[in-house]
């Protein structure tokens, strides 16, 4: 495919959407799905044929729409309104374009206008809920390939990597480096052989903005990531992604055989000289991996233990080779920002963190889900306007970074999201979970809890982290069960910061982070469990007779 | 961590169709030691699990020493040496799953069935944790073979065990 020939290719489809009466779009994201989505689409199609529309109502399969807790949603372009909680008994409303039949679907209409929806800003999330993420002439309709074309055609690859820098993007990963600078030191480095590589080994419990993107909107990642390989000189791309995502893998690997077919990946990209083939790696179930080394070691065919750094990926990665690692939700701004350019982007959050963030909204709120708001946005926005507050119970704490984050009590929530604002009250950006927590949730144990995760997910490899967590996270249950003393916390304390300080790699020296925030800000939780061996939360069983079975 | 003391696959079973298809996976990696996480995979998927024989003919066919095919099929929680129950649940003790009340779902499931991680004597039920499958949306969530279970309840598990028998 030419570029004269995506342009001819997005006004067809363009046109042929158009000319529908009405396109029914489906989402068949993994919320939706576990609630009937498969089914509901199913008995739409069985519909347009009974009432004999096949021509005139297509019904879509999309990405996530967002509001997970209302599945399945159903988007109307006849109405342009959005109804949540569809049933297959709907289907003959949705089809129908009789306005008294339509009158039944009123309990199911979701007000658009509702902060959930109008206090979001979207780039990352743009096309998903709008597109079929199976359909690559969908994406070719919002205007999908044409930032590879303008980076091909009308830039070379320092400015593409310049656009890039004065954007200000930084690495949506969790750790925010400048993404135009690392694409800068892979592009300066001398040998002809470069990876790109995207991180979608989203680990972090609690976190699903990846795997929503991918699912959603598979070929814009895939469109970002040829852009950077362009930019930086390299032909080959691979995409690391969880093992448990199945469904991404599976689009993933749809996506990429419809974009070679088209020559949008592949060899002469857009009949041009340049080529750029992306591989899928999948990966089996190792937290540590989505740190850099370890996932390039992974990629390898090795156990995924990290390695001393530096030398840092861009200068020597993947087979020794200069490579370019970058999380999936990075990848997906890149498109946008070629296409309108860096100063629009930077437009968009605060000095020094630019653009949005997805979350992903879960634990005891109203409405659990997929966002992305602007940076810079208070938490205290996002939870109760975007969230819609928390249900029942009294919130006590919002958890970000998983288990290398901190929990964040009520009087914080006032903090911007950007990265500098979380640090500085001792928890991360991290890669966007965002878990809400109420009354009932005992501090200590979850610190307990993150504690236990980074025990079983430490590689072994470093004695701080190997030994620090497993005694850490034996303190830890002594608390919880009643049987710790003053010295136990002491030496809590001290572990952490020997962790923190001598680890090898980011999971060893953020494992304590929730226990240093909790310590910080429940202080007086821990003190009850020591002194009064009661738990304020009414969680923990003191008995230690009777503590919880934990896998 | 799983040991090597396995149930056999009969030599017989291993000369199957399958055999050839993880032969053909092997040669699109062109034998390469470095596909070897996705050769693992692929083996995974046709056997149910990894025995150790299937482990010795991978090493041996990627010219890989044995230790290091070990030592990867051990690392990854993906790959299990042990062959799994007729039916699978795999109980979310994510973030969002865990303050949801994921562990009663596992209390439910091992005074019912098998300890986390382990199978019934009967091979009827598999019982397993995930640290997070990304549907915290739906917390407290479970895969049932392969199926994403919503907002689980330990009666919902209890319904569920009643209709494939289980006492």
């Amino acid at each position: 495919m030419t570029t004269e020939e995506l342009f001819a290719k997005q006004t067809e489809e363009q046109a042929r959407q158009q000319s529908l009466k009405n396109r029914i779009l489906c989402c068949t994201a993994a919320g939706c799905v576990s609630c009937g989505a498969d089914s509901l689409r199913h008995a739409l199609s069985t519909e347009i044929e009974a009432q004999g529309k096949a021509g005139s109502v297509e019904v879509c399969g999309t990405g996530c729409m967002g509001l997970c807790g209302r599945g399945p949603l159903v988007y109307s372009t006849a109405d342009r309104k959005l109804y949540g909680g569809v049933t297959a008994e709907n289907a003959p409303a949705l089809v129908s374009d009789n306005e008294l039949d339509r009158m039944a679907l009123a309990p199911n209409a979701v007000d658009l206008e509702m902060p959930f929806f109008s206090k979001q800003v979207k780039i990352v999330l743009a096309n998903s809920g709008r597109v079929d993420p199976e359909k690559l002439n969908d994406y070719i309709a919002v205007g999908g390939y044409q930032s590879l074309a303008k980076a091909l055609e009308e830039m070379n690859p320092r400015q593409v990597a310049e656009e890039i820098k004065k954007s200000g993007l930084r690495g949506r990963g969790g750790a925010g480096y400048p993404t135009g600078l690392k694409w800068e030191l892979v592009a300066k480095q001398v040998p002809t052989t470069k990876y790109v590589v995207c991180n979608a080994d989203e680990g972090d419990p609690g976190a699903f903005m990846d795997r929503s993107v991918l699912e959603g909107d598979p070929h814009r990642v895939l469109e970002g990531m040829a852009i950077a390989g362009y930019a930086v000189g390299a032909r080959q791309g691979y995409i690391y992604v969880r093992g448990e995502y199945g469904l991404a893998i599976q689009r993933l690997q749809t996506a990429i055989k419809q974009a070679e077919r088209e020559h949008l990946l592949g060899s002469r990209i857009l009949e041009q000289g340049f080529q750029f083939r992306i591989d899928l790696r999948i990966g089996a179930g190792a937290f540590v991996c989505g740190e850099e080394t370890a996932l390039i070691a992974s990629i390898e065919g090795k156990r995924g233990q990290p390695r001393q750094r530096p030398p840092y990926p861009p200068a020597k990665g993947l087979w020794g080779a200069p490579t370019l690692i970058n999380n999936v939700e990075t990848f997906a701004n890149v498109p946008t920002i070629i296409e309108r350019g860096a100063e629009w982007f930077a437009g968009i959050g605060t000095p020094s963190s630019k653009g949005t963030k997805v979350f992903a909204l879960a634990g005891k709120i109203a409405n659990p889900g997929l966002i992305e708001v602007p940076m810079g946005a208070t938490l205290r926005q996002i939870l109760f306007e975007i969230g819609g507050g928390v249900k029942g119970q009294k919130l006590k704490a919002a958890q970000t970074g998983g288990p290398s984050g901190g929990c964040i009590p009520e009087e914080l929530l006032d903090t911007p999201v950007d990265y500098e604002s979380l640090a500085k009250i001792g928890s991360i950006m991290g890669s966007g979970g965002l878990i809400v927590m109420d009354d009932t949730s005992c501090m200590v144990d979850v610190a307990r809890f993150f504690m236990e995760f980074c025990m079983d997910e430490s590689c072994g490899k470093c004695i701080p982290c190997r030994a620090g967590t497993l005694q850490m996270h034996d303190i830890l249950e002594r608390i919880t069960s009643g049987q710790a003393t003053d010295e136990d916390l002491e030496m809590l304390k001290s572990l952490a910061t020997l962790l923190q300080e001598t680890s090898l790699c980011g999971l060893g020296q953020t494992a304590p982070n929730p226990v240093v925030s909790t310590l910080k800000y429940f202080g007086e939780e821990y003190a009850a469990h020591i002194h009064e061996k009661r738990c304020p939360a009414g969680h923990c069983q003191m008995q230690p007779a009777e503590q919880e079975v934990t896998a | 961590m799983a040991t090597l003391t396995t149930p056999q696959v009969s030599a017989v079973a291993v000369k199957d169709n399958r055999e050839k298809m993880l032969d053909r996976a092997m040669s699109r990696h062109q034998y390469s030691g470095d596909a070897l996480i996705e050769v693992l995979h692929t083996a995974q998927e046709l056997y149910g699990f990894l025995s150790p024989e299937l482990l010795k003919s991978i090493a041996h066919k990627l010219r890989l020493p044995p230790s290091r095919v070990l030592g990867v099929a051990t690392f990854y929680h993906f790959f299990s040496l042990k062959p799994k129950g007729e039916h699978t649940f795999v109980v979310c003790l994510g973030t969002a799953c865990y303050v949801a009340g994921g562990l009663g779902l596992i209390g439910r499931l091992e005074h019912r069935c098998a300890k986390s991680g382990q199978t019934t004597p009967d091979g009827k039920v598999s019982v397993e944790t995930a640290r997070c499958i990304g549907s915290c949306g739906l917390a407290p969530a479970v895969i049932y073979d392969g199926k994403v279970m919503a907002r689980v309840t330990p009666e919902g598990i209890e319904t569920e065990l009643d209709k494939i028998g289980v006492k």
